[in-house]
């Protein structure tokens, strides 16, 4: 096989639809950005999930002093003893995790503070607005009922809250999200291949003559084919790239000089995740368009 | 040697391919073509051998099956019965990936030319050679050769545009020859052409045909048969009704 001579086919095939090619790179950027983003939020999704999901606990606050006007804690602070029974009893239960942690409201207060900083609402707080709790790790996450039915009507017991109930609507809501972004880049791909059909069937329209001679001649198919897979596989990949240069300067953008700044508690995802999904996203740039033509080719170009 | 179909195109069993036993060049038995969703055939029970070197005419008039002969040597349809053979391979049982290189041996030449009006002359028969692999110093060589021979030597750079249609028709023929194909088929080719340039194309694929090669020409032109004194085929709605050696177009005009 002749390269130059298989160069110039497709270069004189890509110019001559130039509006074609142009249209197939778009919709090809456009979906394979939105798959590469889609992959890399279920990463970020998921590495969130691990980071908070250990984290988090099954917290009972007990009653201060500042809350004695609500339900259980109508008769003031919680006192000793009952924080005593209560943690007897938690260390008796089969799924809880020993040892039980207890935070004091000093300590309450330092991880606040770790955790907002200096933000001007950190410097309102002070230690004893802050509950006192036992923090309780379950087996299994998924009993937390159990806790919760056995706790939660104690005297002295502010309340027995769950945190994965705090984090859940975010993780929800970018499953939802990421469902979404799927579906629009299913159309866009469906999008993107007809559009690689019909160009592949203009191609060979307007090479007939060419072919046509090849086939007399004795071209292999394979030949005969080949500039029309490239030139397909070539727009492809320039979709391709430019869909990595979107997820690229989506991840600086809008993560690392946008989101990161904002929201420090949440562990964005790095740059070695995006470098995973970059080679993918070439990979299948390159092949759905190169695919795509050859079965093209069948219907529209007689071998 | 007689060869026995029942009509299975695809039948596993792949006999060796037998080369060039005696010097049949084409062989038909008891060939027929339907085409689909058609009641009439196109070719009927056609039976015929042509040997190497010989130059041959296909005459009848449109609709006889002329066209659907030359496109089953070209394998461009298959048999729908019987057994066609071309340079001693039976096209029923060549597979699809096999078609090219069978294609490189047999030449074509058409009414209408078929020349790229964007390549050159010398490119437009160079580009027969570059689609098959042939190397670029073999195509240097072989291509003025083969413009001499035609007789267009020095008129490699020339657009076909900017040649007369005698002349387009000796392009396409170089294109054709310039592999040095076993076979020529040429349907029609002096049917754009006005009587004289019609003799000089006929005196060279005579030329061609003395070099060994044999040739299978479909034509209309009464003067050219007569005149040529070849063997002369006639089909006429599908049936081959004459075959003579030496014979003369037809008695009905």
């Amino acid at each position: 096989m002749r390269a130059q001579f298989v160069l110039s086919e497709i270069g004189v095939g890509l110019r001559r639809n130039l509006t074609m090619t142009v249209a197939v790179i778009v919709s090809v950027a456009l979906s394979l950005g939105l798959f590469g983003a889609s992959l890399l939020m279920r990463d970020q999704v998921s590495t969130m999930k691990g980071y908070w999901y250990d984290k988090v606990n099954v917290s009972i606050f007990f009653c201060n002093k500042n809350d004695a006007e609500s339900g259980n804690c109508a008769k003031g602070a919680a006192t000793q003893q009952q924080k005593n029974e209560i943690k007897a009893e938690l260390d008796r239960l089969p799924i809880v995790q020993k040892p039980v942690v207890y935070e004091s409201s000093d300590q309450a207060y330092k991880h606040y503070k770790e955790q907002f900083g200096d933000t001007p609402v950190a410097g309102l707080v002070t230690p004893d607005q802050l509950p006192e709790s036992f923090r309780v790790k379950l087996k299994d996450p998924t009993k937390y009922a159990v806790i919760k039915s056995a706790f939660s009507e104690r005297p002295g017991v502010q309340e027995v809250q769950d945190q994965r109930d705090t984090v859940e609507p975010l993780f929800n809501l970018l499953n939802g999200m990421n469902i979404a972004a799927l579906c629009v880049m299913g159309l866009m791909l469906v999008v993107a291949l007809m559009l690689i059909v019909n160009t592949v069937r203009v191609s060979a329209f307007s090479r007939r003559r060419e072919t046509g001679i090849m086939r007399l001649v004795g071209a292999s198919s394979f030949y005969i084919q080949m500039p029309f897979i490239l030139e397909a596989a070539i727009a492809g990949l320039l979709g391709a790239t430019f869909a990595c240069v979107l997820i690229v300067g989506g991840k600086y953008v809008l993560i690392n000089n946008w989101l990161a700044k904002k929201i420090q508690v949440i562990n964005f995802i790095g740059w070695d995740s995006v470098a995973a999904v970059l080679p993918l996203v070439l990979l299948i740039g390159l092949l759905m368009p190169a695919l795509a033509a050859f079965f093209a080719l069948r219907k529209y170009l007689k071998v | 040697m007689v060869t026995h179909t029942d009509g299975s195109r695809n039948s596993a069993t792949r006999a060796p391919i037998q080369v060039d036993r005696g010097a049949s060049v084409i062989r038909f038995d008891n060939v027929s073509k339907t085409y689909p969703k058609q009641n009439r055939p196109a070719l009927r029970d056609v039976s015929l051998e042509i040997e190497r070197g010989e130059f041959v005419f296909l005459v009848g008039s449109s609709g006889s099956g002329k066209s659907t002969f030359l496109r089953l040597l070209l394998r461009e349809e298959r048999a729908s019965h019987g057994a066609v053979h071309v340079l001693g391979k039976d096209l029923a049982k060549l597979s699809n990936w096999k078609v090219p290189q069978m294609r490189r041996q047999v030449g074509t030449v058409f009414q209408d030319f078929r020349l790229l009006p964007n390549k050159t002359v010398g490119q437009n028969v160079a580009f027969a050679l570059e689609v098959i692999g042939k190397p670029r110093g073999q195509i240097r060589k072989t291509v003025p050769e083969v413009l001499e021979l035609v007789g267009l030597g020095g008129k490699e750079d020339r657009m076909p545009g900017e040649l007369s249609g005698g002349e387009q028709q000796r392009v396409a023929i170089a294109r054709a020859f310039v592999n040095r194909p076993m076979l020529l088929i040429a349907d029609e080719p002096t049917g754009n052409l006005d009587p004289q340039t019609s003799v000089g194309i006929m005196k060279l694929l005579d030329r061609i045909n003395r070099t060994g090669t044999t040739v299978v020409m479909a034509t209309h032109d009464q003067q050219i048969v007569d005149q040529m004194r070849k063997r002369v085929m006639e089909l006429e709605k599908g049936r081959l009704v004459r075959d003579q050696s030496r014979g003369v177009y037809g008695y009905q005009h």
